[in-house]
């Protein structure tokens, strides 16, 4: 019953997306939204993309892993060489940049998943700068100049990408393994002791989630015409670690919001970017002295519209963070 | 053959400056399970400390490596007292989101108020002459940094092992609670190890910008990070191991450039860190020393 009342709230606001993006496309088309705007909604998708997959292995399963612009590198680079030197078409390029970040994310999550806490942190810090220093020094895509990709993406391609990976994360938390995901949060060892594998679904969640973090890097390559090592520093990793800090950890309506607010907050602030991350780190530093659940905690914004009734996500405690 | 040795001098002198680094490190976490993030910025701090020292007041290196460190130490406990306090009970990933925030707080903070633009430290803060010994040219500024590194060190370790707020460290880091029962000030003590290891951040960031000369604010994300690989290299929370792992991580970078890998020189330290997580993750000194701060 409640399953369903939840299914229903999710469904409505999916089809309220997909109405939003053919209005968004008569605007793009008509030419009524300038340049600007249009480059500011393209960048909130690719955003909420990356949010959506960073909610899934920090606000789900709650690994803390804070290398996730690696994975971002890695799909931008496997995608602009699917298309600029195979000469590929753009949609084999956005599965082939996930695939290669999802194998990168298996190849890391393998050894370093064992660890817990503060020391899986570092290691995914530490996986993310070694993506950038070896695409810094591998001559074929370009070095420290970077390489030119050509601009590939349109709205339709980016709206879907974006609600694919919206259902397929919500419907991943709610099956058999988002559960076991979300028990592996709460606490490890009693979820070892109930029987579940819990390094499998630690490597599961960590490669979807780096999967869709690839595709992502996939658009922003094909959105910005040049990829460069620098794009990929550990500041990006902290950009989309904000957004799912802020929104709520263990809410993916929260990291959505984030991730549309926060976009739209620096791209105002573009031409002023150290204000912009001063107040990014005092925001991070006062949510958590004050309110360390984030803005939704693990309740989902559909949730409010239903009075008294439990949302998704796990136990309704918004005393603590998750993890 | 010279050139290695040459290569192994120079690799000791970065070593040294990542082991001041990395005891703060460890000492924090050895204290309060928390990796503060905001100690590779504490570092730039003392190292600008230091450059406006020499540069506006005309003081020598001793003075202002004092000014930096007593700096340094003050910052370290404000940061402790407004941002950590607070946040001593709550989890262990509110806190370290905490101590990102205060990193990149310190670092744009920086930016904002005095522009990004970098400096050059002043090359004639001691004479510069070199020492040949069998064919290896070691500048004095190596010696310098060895000597005032070894001679921290040494301090620290007396002040940690002889005195009294040395002996309440051990006893807090060992088990908070029962200190707290035994009439330790809890409180006063976690204030002392954040300031005795943001003084030697200090310290390390005056020796950096003497032998790199050029300071920016963004300098201490890399050594901050390189430190903390040295600190978990030599066993978290293990003073001496994080001396012996940032002197390590200082020569296994001088080598990897000195065979031809400069561009991947940064990656090392994190190929390190992900080898040394996986195959000993007490680190090197873990299992024999069971003392920690």
């Amino acid at each position: 019953m409640n399953i369903v009342k939840k299914a229903k709230g999710f469904w409505t606001s999916i089809g309220l997306a997909v109405v939003l993006s053919v209005v968004l496309q008569f605007l793009i088309n008509g030419g009524t939204l300038n340049p600007f705007y249009v480059n500011t909604l393209y960048t909130i998708c690719i955003n909420i993309i990356l949010a959506a997959s960073l909610h899934l292995i920090i606000g789900i399963t709650g690994q803390f892993s804070i290398g996730h612009a690696g994975f971002l590198a890695v799909g931008a680079y496997a995608s602009a060489i699917v298309t600029m030197k195979l000469g590929l078409p753009f949609p084999v390029a956005l599965i082939g940049g996930g695939a290669a970040a999802a194998l990168a994310g298996l190849v890391i999550g393998i050894p370093t998943l064992r660890l817990r806490g503060d020391y899986l942190a570092i290691a995914t810090l530490g996986f993310g700068e070694i993506m950038r220093i070896v695409f810094l020094n591998i001559d074929y895509v370009g070095g420290a100049s970077g390489m030119t990709v050509s601009h590939l993406i349109t709205w339709p391609w980016l709206i879907a990408c974006v609600l694919i990976t919206i259902i397929v994360i919500v419907n991943f938390t709610n099956s058999t393994h988002g559960r076991a995901c979300i028990s592996i949060r709460e606490n490890e060892i009693a979820a070892d002791a109930m029987g579940i594998n819990t390094t499998f679904y630690k490597v599961i969640a960590f490669a979807i989630g780096a999967f869709f973090a690839g595709v992502a890097g996939a658009l922003h390559a094909h959105n910005f015409y040049i990829i460069q090592p620098t794009n990929f520093s550990f500041l990006k990793s902290f950009d989309i670690l904000i957004l799912v800090v802020i929104g709520g950890l263990g809410s993916m309506s929260g990291a959505v919001i984030a991730a549309i607010l926060l976009t739209i907050i620096s791209a105002f602030l573009s031409s002023y970017p150290e204000v912009r991350m001063v107040i990014y780190s005092l925001v991070l530093i006062v949510m958590m002295l004050f309110r360390p659940q984030g803005l939704l905690g693990t309740r989902e914004i559909t949730s409010f519209f239903k009075v008294g009734k439990s949302a998704k996500g796990g136990v309704q405690h918004d005393k603590n963070t998750v993890a | 053959m010279e050139q290695f040795i040459q290569q192994l001098v120079n690799g000791i002198s970065l070593g040294s400056i990542y082991a001041l680094i990395a005891l703060g490190y460890t000492m924090v976490y050895g204290i309060v399970k928390l990796i503060n993030f905001a100690h590779g910025d504490v570092f730039m701090v003392g190292a600008f400390i230091g450059f406006y020292s020499i540069t506006i007041l005309d003081l020598g290196f001793f003075p202002a490596l004092l000014i930096a460190m007593t700096a340094c130490a003050i910052f370290g406990v404000l940061i402790e007292r407004i941002a950590y306090k607070p946040l001593r009970n709550a989890t262990r990933i509110a806190a370290l989101i905490t101590a990102i925030g205060v990193s990149l707080f310190i670092e744009y903070g920086t930016i904002y108020i005095r522009g990004a633009q970098p400096e050059a430290y002043p090359n004639n803060i001691i004479p510069l002459k070199s020492l040949d010994l069998f064919g290896v040219k070691i500048s004095s500024q190596s010696v310098l940094i060895l000597a005032v590194s070894l001679f921290l060190m040494i301090l620290l370790q007396f002040i940690v092992h002889k005195t009294k707020i040395g002996k309440a460290m051990r006893a807090v880091s060992h088990d908070m609670d029962a200190a707290k029962l035994m009439g330790i000030n809890v409180n006063n003590t976690i204030s002392a190890t954040f300031a005795i290891g943001s003084a030697l951040a200090g310290a390390a960031g005056v020796i950096f910008g003497m032998y790199y000369t050029k300071i920016e604010p963004l300098m201490g994300i890399i050594p901050g990070l390189k430190a903390f690989v040295a600190a978990v290299l030599g066993g978290i929370g293990i003073i001496p191991g994080a001396m012996a792992g940032g002197l390590l991580l200082g020569v296994i970078e001088s080598l990897v450039s000195a065979a031809g890998f400069s561009l991947w020189r940064d990656g090392v330290a994190f190929v390190v860190l992900i080898l040394i997580l996986i195959f000993r993750p007490a680190g090197l000194f873990g299992k024999n020393v069971r003392e920690k701060v």
